[in-house]
């Protein structure tokens, strides 16, 4: 094939091809990252601009670094206490499902033992499944246990949505400890408790991290359930979904201007771990 | 504890959960779905379907997730093999387009009302190049291509990033050894793409459709963002039925609507993109 393109093409020919194909191929990129970042831009500036130029028109494509919507929105009744009620819900989300999830993960990737396939499955299952819907019924259940319009109660359910992500996310990050290393601590002297504890947990430590990240976002989030299950104890998401038709549009901007920022931190701190996670959370 | 006992002890909290928050509230989801009155039947549904708002929701749910999920996989596809071939920059591109992982549907229907408001961005741009003499309304009931584009776009635009970073770790799986020989054989970059990558990536395709088009059958917030009432699809009827009538009943029948959509979609993907046995990596 080589042989037959330089027959056919001069070496200044085949330079220039090459040229315009890296050309194409780095243009490509450039618009797909602009594709992601525009939208997010244009969020930047409406939400960094007052009211009035909010609505105004046309439109000054350049932030005029107003706080006005900002503060509006800080002082927009029920928002502070929305927000902290997202705050919660996700952290208690993050150290649930890290609690729970994560030993099993170590289950699989340590042990055969029986029943592990239909664990597995039952894991998987839960992707296969609209698990927001869960909220309808979890919310007659809720009303007889005293746990409805709580954080707790919503947490829960968040729970059931990042706790099979917890499991085949630290699932792979175990599996990426090799068990020469436990065993290894085994012989000189630790338990399996303690070579847990001294060896495997320092190693694992970032990745189990980049998992609760994971599970807050998850959280932090999610509309539907929220929306559902809390009433006075809005969580942020449930608080705009509920005021989006009587809300005006700086204050719409403002808000989705605080749910945008923890999410391109959390995408930033767990960037090394996102392709680790899903490469075998796949199989 | 002994060693047989462990591995049951660490994922009994997980079974147990998933028992009282994942399967009990789904027989408690049907039992409400065909409970009426006293007695138990399919009145529920049968209320549900004979809504004229019905068919209108089930054919937005499908035609979006239809329009959505294809171009969507194309473009992951065409990102996943963009970076798998760079060298410089990678790790800053790759963060860039996994940002909208991290955004809530929610968001991004704000993100995009930003654009397709009546004073966004869209508008302004039309104007100053003369298509338009003032702001015009573009998301209401007199333009409903309009809404449904603007709600595709949102929705491209968030969730393209999940099925691209499943099929970039899907790609990493692929052992080199089998490209070299296909270039040893003559073949070029596409035919490699097509013969080598994408019988191999098999399984991650499964893994990222099923879990893609579930999420968009269970599309909701984008579409209460930007088109609110004017484009009714399963999910926000499902939670008009729970709130704003009441009828719990009915929110769980059209809840198990979506959830047998669901199922049958996730049956299908899976069934065509199998693995043939004995022809795993």
């Amino acid at each position: 094939m080589i042989k037959e393109n330089i027959s056919i093409l001069t070496p200044a020919q085949i330079l220039q091809r090459h040229k315009i194909g890296r050309y194409l191929y780095r243009t490509l990129i450039i618009v797909l990252c602009a594709w992601v970042l525009l939208p997010l831009y244009l969020l930047f500036v409406n939400a960094l601009s007052s009211s009035k130029a909010v609505n105004s028109f046309p439109k000054n494509f350049v932030p005029e670094f107003d706080f006005e919507s900002l503060i509006f929105f800080s002082q927009f009744a029920g928002m502070t206490s929305a927000l902290s009620n997202s705050i919660k819900v996700a952290v208690i989300t993050m150290i649930m499902s890290i609690v729970i999830g994560a030993p099993a993960g170590y289950a699989l990737s340590r042990f055969d033992f029986r029943g592990k396939s239909t664990f597995r499955l039952l894991i998987l299952l839960t992707r296969a499944f609209p698990l927001p819907l869960l909220a309808l019924p979890l919310a007659v259940l809720f009303i007889r246990t005293g746990l409805d319009d709580t954080i707790f109660g919503l947490a829960l359910v968040h729970t059931t949505l990042a706790l099979p992500f917890a499991v085949l996310i630290t699932f792979s990050i175990f599996s990426g400890v090799p068990i020469e290393l436990e065993e290894v601590a085994w012989t000189l002297g630790c338990n399996r408790l303690t070579g847990f504890t001294k060896v495997v947990l320092p190693l694992i430590l970032p990745g189990i991290a980049a998992s609760a990240i994971f599970a807050f976002v998850i959280s932090w989030n999610e509309v539907f359930a929220a929306a559902v299950l809390t009433v006075e104890n809005r969580t942020l998401t449930a608080f705009l979904l509920q005021n989006l038709d009587t809300s005006p549009l700086h204050l719409k901007f403002a808000g989705g201007f605080i749910l945008v920022i923890p999410a391109l931190i959390f995408i930033f701190a767990v960037r090394k771990y996102l392709f680790a996670m899903w490469g075998i959370a796949n199989r | 504890m002994n060693a047989k006992s462990l591995p049951y002890i660490l994922i009994l909290p997980v079974t147990v959960f998933l028992g009282v928050f994942f399967i009990y509230p789904f027989i408690l989801v049907s039992q409400q779905a065909f409970q009426s009155g006293a007695g138990v039947g399919l009145s529920n549904f049968e209320n549900v379907f004979s809504h004229w708002k019905f068919p209108i929701s089930l054919k937005n749910t499908l035609y979006l997730a239809a329009a959505v999920v294809p171009l969507q996989l194309g473009l992951a596809l065409l990102m996943a093999v963009l970076v798998t071939k760079m060298q410089r920059g990678r790790d800053l591109v790759i963060y860039i387009w996994t940002i909208p992982l991290g955004i809530s549907d929610l968001a991004a229907g704000i993100i995009w009302l930003v654009i397709f408001d009546q004073s966004g961005f869209l508008n302004s741009i039309m104007q100053s190049v003369g298509a338009i003499d003032r702001p015009i309304n573009l998301l209401s009931y007199q333009s409903p291509g309009l809404v449904f584009l603007a709600i595709a776009l949102a929705e491209i635009w968030r969730a393209t990033a999940i099925i691209l970073v499943i099929l970039v770790a899907g790609i990493g799986l692929i052992p080199k050894e089998y490209y070299e020989a296909a270039e040893v054989f003559g073949a070029n970059g596409w035919q490699r793409f097509l013969r080598v990558t994408l019988p191999l990536l098999r399984p991650s395709l499964s893994t990222a459709l099923v879990l893609r088009v579930i999420l968009a059958f269970e599309v909701f917030a984008v579409v209460q963002a930007l088109g609110g009432t004017l484009f009714p699809v399963l999910m926000s009827e499902t939670f008009k039925y729970q709130f704003e009538l009441l009828d719990s009943g009915g929110a769980a029948a059209l809840a198990l609507v979506v959830l047998a959509i669901s199922i049958t979609a996730t049956v299908a993907i899976t069934r065509i993109l199998r693995v043939p046995k004995g022809a795993t990596l």
